[in-house]
């Protein structure tokens, strides 16, 4: 069946666009309204979970169909996944503050925020459901790291503008955040029909 | 039923495995990559002190018994922990971005919650912050000074001082109880003189609802164990011949009482007035130590001022507001040092008061906490 087993391209292409992690899944939501006030800062940390996940994506495929499937073990899944996105993320932070201060500066201190988003874990469950092979896991997590990254980045702007608008008392701060977040997840959702991953 | 024991060991030992894996290549890395090696922190330029490098400029300097005054504990929200890196600290991270201004960004001047220890480091250390440090003391007397000011006396442990300026705050430690699931501080001015050694005074406004106040005068009882750290502030007694001016309110009182009871003791002859401000009769204390005072202190008034006096006060004093009083005692306030304490909107009024007469900022002293 063609329309089960997307090309790699299309794959990639969903993630960021119509199938975007965030505004249509609401996975990593909470450093998404946190993280959501600068658009620098949003770049920075867009940018660790763009690395995250696509590096993670690759090990942990790697560790399910390596490891865990010839053991019978997936059902293991879950912790497996969480404990290999966590060290990955320790080493590599350990890596970049040591090698580049400026890469540190830009993007190191948001990798221990990022540990616990859940997107990252998604991408990972998703690619074992859809059973997608190594490269388009590779390329799922690179459009959703991308996707989610988009998504931040807009809001931020939008929030950026938005410092001198007048906000009703009880909707300051997280709630008119997740109201945007919503109206943009419209926009996203809308074409989610186009291509099927 | 067939229980798989292989199957269990299996998934056991492989869990274990990849975590081990894992965990060994953490360890490594911390000790390979990780690892930054002894580092030199020049103090000063005097003192030198060797670090274990990565961790924080700000937990290096507390295992040397440097307190770097930090209200958030290091997590880069504050913005208190402040100093001076001349050198090693590298760029101004993002996080430290939204707590420094442009000036102090040219000055080298950095968050020490957020600068790791990543090479040898030049910092400069305000002198005043090497006296500061927790102290352990017992509450010794508890007194109702009006309705809603009480007075505490704190003993400090046995041949135990602190070293302050007059004028000078601590930070009390509320411990956990009904209103706080955990520690918390808040900042008092020492109401007494820095010669009472082992001994501090506060003067503790009831505010309702608040953490620390309801505290003090609802569950704090003589005996009680308590602990505060400090001192700090820059208001404090500057050196100078200078005729003064002294207006507070409120509990406001408690650095100006310092102030004057630090020059009655040590024999400070300056030209001293004192406006304080109240609602009515009843809010008035300390009056009987500052007729004291003035005849300690030769050229000292004590000038009290009600806002609204009730009819049974019989007040004869002046009535009104310390910022609009100030005019009728001075044509000009030119050459003078003013040291001010009261809340935000009082300490507004008086220092535009102060303005007007001729007064330049920095001659106008205050702490800037409600």
């Amino acid at each position: 069946m063609e329309g089960s087993s997307p090309g790699t391209f299309a794959i990639f292409f969903a993630a960021i666009f119509t199938s975007n992690i965030l505004l249509t899944l609401y996975l990593g939501m909470c450093s998404f309204l946190a993280v959501s006030k600068q658009v620098k800062t949003a770049v920075g940390l867009g940018l660790a979970v763009v690395f995250v996940i696509t590096t993670t994506s690759a090990l942990n495929w790697l560790v399910y169909y390596y490891v865990l499937i010839p053991f019978k073990l997936v059902y293991l899944k879950y912790i497996v996944f969480i404990i290999v996105i966590a060290a990955f993320v320790q080493i590599v932070e350990m890596i970049i503050e040591r090698v580049s201060e400026k890469l540190y500066n830009a993007l190191g201190i948001f990798l221990p925020l990022i540990t616990v988003n859940c997107a990252i874990l998604g991408v990972s469950l998703f690619m074992i459901i859809r059973k997608y092979t190594l490269v388009s896991s590779v390329a799922y997590g690179l459009g959703s790291g991308i996707g989610w990254m988009v998504a931040i980045v807009a809001m931020a702007g939008i929030r950026q503008n938005m410092k001198r608008s007048r906000v009703p008392g009880g909707l300051e701060g997280a709630g008119i955040t997740l109201i945007i977040a919503g109206i943009m997840s419209m926009a996203f959702m809308g074409f989610t029909g186009m291509i099927k991953i | 039923m067939d229980f798989q024991f292989g199957h269990l060991i299996t998934s056991v030992l492989i869990v274990s495995g990849i975590a081990t894996v894992l965990s060994i290549l953490i360890v490594i890395a911390d000790a390979t990559i990780g690892n930054y090696g002894d580092k030199k922190i020049t103090i000063n330029n005097e003192k030198e002190i060797i670090v274990d490098g990565g961790q924080t400029l700000l937990s290096a300097l507390k295992s040397e018994q440097i307190f770097i005054p930090s209200a958030c504990g290091g997590r880069g929200s504050c913005g208190l922990c402040k100093l001076k890196i001349e050198s090693g600290a590298g760029e101004v991270l993002p996080t430290e971005l939204p707590f420094l201004e442009p000036s102090e960004i040219t000055d080298n001047v950095r968050l020490c919650c957020q600068v790791k220890v990543k090479a040898d480091l030049e910092v400069t250390v305000p002198e005043e912050l090497f006296k500061i440090r927790q102290f352990e003391a017992r509450c010794v007397s508890l007194v109702d000074l009006t309705a809603d000011i009480k007075g505490l006396r704190l003993e400090l442990s046995e041949n135990d001082k602190i070293e302050f300026k007059a004028g000078q705050f601590i930070q009390l430690e509320v411990p956990v109880y009904d209103l706080t699931p955990e520690a918390v501080y808040r900042a008092y001015s020492i109401a007494s003189k820095p010669d009472d050694d082992g001994f501090i005074d506060l003067e503790i406004k009831y505010v309702p609802g608040g953490i620390c106040t309801t505290w003090v005068h609802k569950f704090l009882k003589v005996g009680d164990t308590v602990k505060f750290n400090g001192p700090y502030g820059d208001f404090y007694l500057r050196d100078t011949d200078a005729e003064m001016i002294c207006m507070a309110v409120g509990s406001g009182m408690a650095p100006i009482k310092s102030i004057l009871t630090h020059m009655a003791h040590r024999g400070i002859n300056r030209k001293v007035k004192y406006f304080y401000g109240a609602r009515k009769r009843d809010d008035l204390y300390n009056t009987e130590l500052m007729e004291e005072l003035e005849k300690l202190i030769p050229d000292f008034n004590f000038i009290p001022v009600l806002s609204r006096p009730e009819e049974e006060d019989n007040w004869s004093g002046k009535v009104g507001r310390l910022n609009n009083i100030l005019p009728e005692y001075y044509e000009t306030a030119q050459g003078m040092e003013s040291y001010l304490c009261g809340n935000p909107d009082a300490l507004n009024s008086y220092i535009a008061a102060l303005k007007n007469l001729g007064l330049r900022d920095d001659e106008i002293f205050y702490d800037p906490f409600a």
